[in-house]
């Protein structure tokens, strides 16, 4: 599913990278530490986290993943914003929870093809 | 000797950590320290130690005394630092964290990890993943600083990330800790919140860049510079006090 659909069916706010939303989504991540993302997330997943700090733009980017959901309507700190931007890193915003957002991205990203 | 008081701020990257400017090399960091009328500086480069000779050497008859330590991250993404008096104790600690420090570093995403010598001048590279979490556990790094007769302070507890009660909610009871410290963010009233299981509360600056350094002290009433005498500051014995 594309990224842009899946920002309109989940109602996520855009934060960075407005033009960089065209991507191909079919897989996620819901993680908080770090560490584990460097080890377990994959290219073009989304990650969802509520770390708002600017490690995660280097850790996203690295892995490349198609964007950062935060949760729980977290604001992300000034210097995240400036280094999504620079990396073009989509950063979205979810006002739901980890659980309850992770729950409806996997609903739609395993629908049965024809229902989007 | 008697006591008298220090100023000291105990927690100051070099341009080793990758996310620190690449400005803060030794003389440059002790011109800083001086300006800003600190006797003790603590060098706390994430989960590294590999710069502090120069800092100690840079800063040999300046009148600021360098604590070597480092910044070492846990598998909880919580951060420690770590102070030894002994070159040899601090070399163990860092061996103990190279052994558990996975990965390797991408300067393009993390940044730049410059090793220099006492006149700043750039002699080389850590090819380390530095800004990485380490595979120990907060109680094995803290266990471990504690064996090597180091300090262990939690850093910057107040913060939403990398802190001990960010990522753990609380701080443990009986974990050997020997003080928690607050950021500059938070104001030497508002630490008084996070007192604790008896632990002595610290603010450092966390500088990343030269205009930080300094911007938050701590003031240790000791006889001398040295480990041993913040630990019995930190404890309140003989004399020594600790104050933000």
């Amino acid at each position: 599913m594309k990224l842009t659909r899946i920002i309109e069916r989940l109602n996520l706010r855009v934060c960075t990278a407005e033009h960089r939303l065209d991507r191909e989504v079919q897989n996620g991540y819901v993680s908080d530490l770090l560490s584990d993302v460097l080890a377990n997330c994959q290219e073009n997943d989304v990650w969802i986290t509520l770390q708002v700090h600017p490690n995660i733009v280097a850790v996203a980017a690295i892995k490349g993943v198609a964007a950062v959901i935060l949760v729980n309507d977290r604001q992300p700190q000034e210097e995240t914003l400036a280094k999504a931007r620079q990396e073009n890193l989509p950063i979205l915003v979810s006002s739901l929870s980890a659980f309850d957002l992770a729950g409806k991205l996997y609903a739609i990203l395993n629908e049965p093809s024809g229902a989007q | 000797m008697s006591l008298r008081l220090y100023k000291a701020d105990l927690h100051i990257h070099t341009c080793l950590s990758p996310c620190a400017d690449a400005a803060m090399r030794p003389s440059a960091i002790i011109n800083a320290a001086i300006h800003n009328r600190l006797d003790i500086i603590g060098v706390t480069d994430h989960n590294t130690a590999e710069n502090v000779p120069a800092m100690q050497a840079a800063a040999r008859g300046m009148g600021v005394a360098v604590l070597g330590g480092m910044e070492i991250c846990s598998s909880e993404e919580v951060h420690v630092l770590a102070f030894f008096d002994d070159a040899d104790a601090l070399g163990s600690m860092q061996q103990v964290v190279y052994e558990n420090l996975p990965g390797r570093n991408d300067e393009d995403f993390f940044g730049p990890q410059h090793l220099v010598d006492e006149d700043d001048a750039v002699i080389g590279a850590s090819d380390k993943l530095l800004i990485g979490a380490t595979l120990l556990t907060i109680a094995d790094v803290v266990g471990a600083i504690r064996r090597l007769g180091g300090l262990a302070i939690a850093s910057h507890v107040d913060r939403q990330a990398y802190g001990l009660i960010s990522q753990l909610g609380l701080v443990p009871p009986g974990l050997p800790l020997s003080a928690l410290e607050v950021s500059w963010r938070c104001s030497p009233d508002d630490a008084r919140a996070y007192r604790t299981h008896n632990l002595q509360i610290i603010r450092s600056s966390d500088a990343h860049c030269l205009q930080d350094v300094g911007k938050a002290a701590t003031t240790f009433k000791i006889n001398a510079p040295q480990i041993d005498e913040l630990a019995m500051a930190l404890q309140g014995k003989q004399g020594r006090t600790v104050s933000i």
